[in-house]
């Protein structure tokens, strides 16, 4: 059995190869056959027939632009039959006579181009002519003038404000009803709640403490909350009086983080303890950033890590370095990739979304926790309407209620 | 007045730049370009308040005799002969100037070395969460070897349901997981940005009132 198997595979590799040879050789043979045959049947290109010319072309201006923009459409030339085409050339004028200037261009086959250099609020016309190989064009009539007009609303995104509108709602919602002083639920984060038995860790170890808000820069919402969690963290260090150090890689987010951990200090009376140099600038370079920040963790040994941002390849070099020195590594990011390295790595890891709600956690300020409950609420609906929907389109797929009904759901904007 | 200036400042860019999302006219348009060119104006001279923090705390690690103070003057070493190559040496860009060749033969190197170690890193982090001690842990295991498995020749070889199971675990389950991670992401950007626009949240001011 194992022989015939054997003989038979020995066959097809034998006439695939044989194939292969015929194959490639023809690559070679057939557009030479072909050539030689072109070459005593070729027709000299002045003697053809000129091109059909391209019809109904239309002018409309571009829905939801930022202005001086204008779609032109047209029906394909007969010469695409043949491929004589070569391209299409857009031409615009002010006038539909005179003082057509070229436009654009689009490749055989595209009967569709978008003018972005159109006159804004002004009638402009357009020709669209067929290219042949031979450089000779032929033009289609003139279309009817359009106007460029710049739009004050992007109407592909009501769903988007939609959205926007009920969330801004829930959260205005919940806000208003903590202030009212209404008790909100909200889950336990293990995480967080370790964030004071480790300051507590470290000042009775008496060692420091290592926050590090990742490698983005201040316009990163993750950075914007990791500073918002730094402040609380700063706090805590300041009532145990355990030193923090804050290396930055981005000087703006370090004038911030400076400012933030002072005004912490401040708050818990505890001004004097602020040290300027434990929130320092230390480079933008991602692995020499890397490289100073393991430098911290061998000499200084700190009882605990936070790794709060914005994180990239970064990430699991510095969770390793900290496993290896003994410290305790809480972690929080919304970087999906990095999320593995830090879950195997640290003892505790926010993921996603719990970085945004840490600095309410920690806080436990009434009116942040309502912002919580606000984003929970959206995401309940977020979860009913993926489950409707789902069901919806499943019972559409089989027939069991009508598919039209679903179209406007399944297209994508 | 001296949290009002900010808070009312935050809330007047923060809604135009909501704002300006939906509207695509050219005028808004060319505004949001203009606050982008503020940042990165503002980003170069920031990069001046880094290098003067940079250089203040290492020197007052040298200046306190720290022990680890070498550190800090192979620092002001480099970071001067860098800056003296840059400013004064004539074509420092072009191709074999010192300032090039510093570049080339000793930073690159040891970014590249530094990035390297993730190799490693990964070996002893995958070590440790491959050992299958609870049921999610060998589910873990179980699952990154038919990944890692698909993603080979030697995959296939084996049966070539394996490369359709990574294809399956890939799509379904971890897209998923990954879907819903980001979707909550995206409400926790959205609140966190509203919460400071309202002045809500104020820790980046360092709290208070």
């Amino acid at each position: 059995m194992r022989g015939h198997r054997g003989r038979s595979s020995t066959a097809r590799a034998v006439m695939g190869l044989v194939a292969g040879v015929v194959s490639v050789a023809a690559l070679f043979v057939c557009p030479a056959a072909a050539l030689a045959q072109e070459e005593t049947e070729a027709v000299p290109a002045d003697s053809l027939p000129p091109l059909g010319p391209p019809t109904a072309v239309t002018a409309t201006d571009t829905p939801n632009d930022r202005g001086y923009s204008i779609n032109v459409t047209w029906e394909l030339s007969d010469g695409e039959e043949t491929g004589r085409v070569t391209s299409y050339r857009v031409y615009r004028s002010a006038h539909p006579e005179t003082g057509f200037v070229f436009a654009g261009r689009a490749w055989p086959g595209n009967a569709e181009y978008r003018d972005g250099g159109a006159p804004e609020n002004a009638p402009t016309y357009y020709r669209v002519s067929a290219t042949d190989e031979t450089g000779a064009e032929s033009f289609s009539a003139t279309s009817e003038p359009a106007v460029a007009l710049p739009a004050w609303f992007n109407r592909d995104r009501v769903n988007v404000m939609i959205a926007v509108i009920i969330f801004v709602a829930a959260i205005i919602y919940f806000v208003t009803a903590a202030r009212r002083g209404k008790d909100l639920f909200i889950r336990r984060l293990a995480g967080l709640d370790e964030v004071d038995n480790a300051v507590g860790r470290a000042t009775e170890m008496g060692k420091p403490i290592l926050y590090i808000s990742g490698l983005s820069t201040v316009s990163d919402v993750a950075t914007i909350a990791a500073i918002n969690i730094l402040g609380e963290v700063a706090k805590k260090t300041a009532e145990y009086n355990t030193r923090l150090i804050v290396p930055c890689a981005d000087p703006i987010v370090m004038a911030v983080e400076q400012e933030v951990v002072k005004e912490a200090y401040a708050k818990v009376g505890r001004p004097e303890s602020y040290n300027e140099d434990d929130v320092f600038y230390l480079t933008r370079s991602q692995f020499a950033y890397v490289a100073g920040v393991n430098g911290i963790m061998v000499r200084q040994r700190p009882a605990t890590i936070l790794y709060m941002g914005m994180f990239y390849a970064e990430s699991l070099v510095l969770a390793e370095t900290g496993a290896s020195v003994g410290s305790i590594q809480i972690a929080g990011t919304d970087a999906v990739t990095q999320l593995p390295f830090f879950i195997t790595s640290c003892d505790y890891t926010l993921i996603g979304e719990e970085l945004y709600a840490a600095s309410a956690y920690l806080s436990r300020e009434p009116v942040l926790l309502g912002g919580l409950k606000g984003q929970d609420t959206l995401k309940m609906l977020i979860a009913i309407t993926i489950i409707i929907t789902t069901v919806v389109a499943t019972l559409a797929s089989v027939g069991v209620i009508q598919y039209d009904f679903m179209t406007p759901f399944l297209e994508t904007q | 007045m001296r949290r009002r200036v900010p808070l009312t400042l935050c809330f007047i860019a923060g809604l135009f730049m909501a704002v300006q999302y939906f509207i695509p006219h050219h005028n808004v348009a060319a505004a949001y370009e203009r606050l982008l060119l503020w940042l990165q104006t503002l980003l170069a001279f920031a990069f001046l308040l880094g290098t003067v923090s940079l250089i203040r705390v290492h020197y007052h690690k040298v200046r306190d005799r720290a022990p680890d103070r070498g550190f800090s003057i192979v620092m002001f070493v480099g970071l001067f002969l860098m800056i003296g190559l840059g400013f004064f040496h004539p074509s420092h860009h072009a191709p074999g100037s010192p300032f090039n060749r510093m570049f080339l033969y000793v930073q690159v190197p040891i970014e590249a070395t530094m990035f390297s170690l993730l190799a490693f890193y990964i070996a002893s982090a995958a070590f440790r969460a491959f050992r299958a001690r609870t049921l999610e842990a060998t589910l873990l295991l179980v699952a990154a070897a038919i990944v890692m498995l698909g993603r080979v020749p030697i995959g296939d070889m084996i049966s070539a349901r394996i490369p359709e199971a990574t294809r399956w675990i890939l799509e379904v389950p971890n897209l998923a997981a990954k879907r819903g991670i980001m979707i909550g992401v995206g409400l926790g950007m959205m609140a966190t940005a509203l919460k400071i626009m309202l002045g809500i949240e104020r820790a980046w001011m360092g709290g208070g009132d």
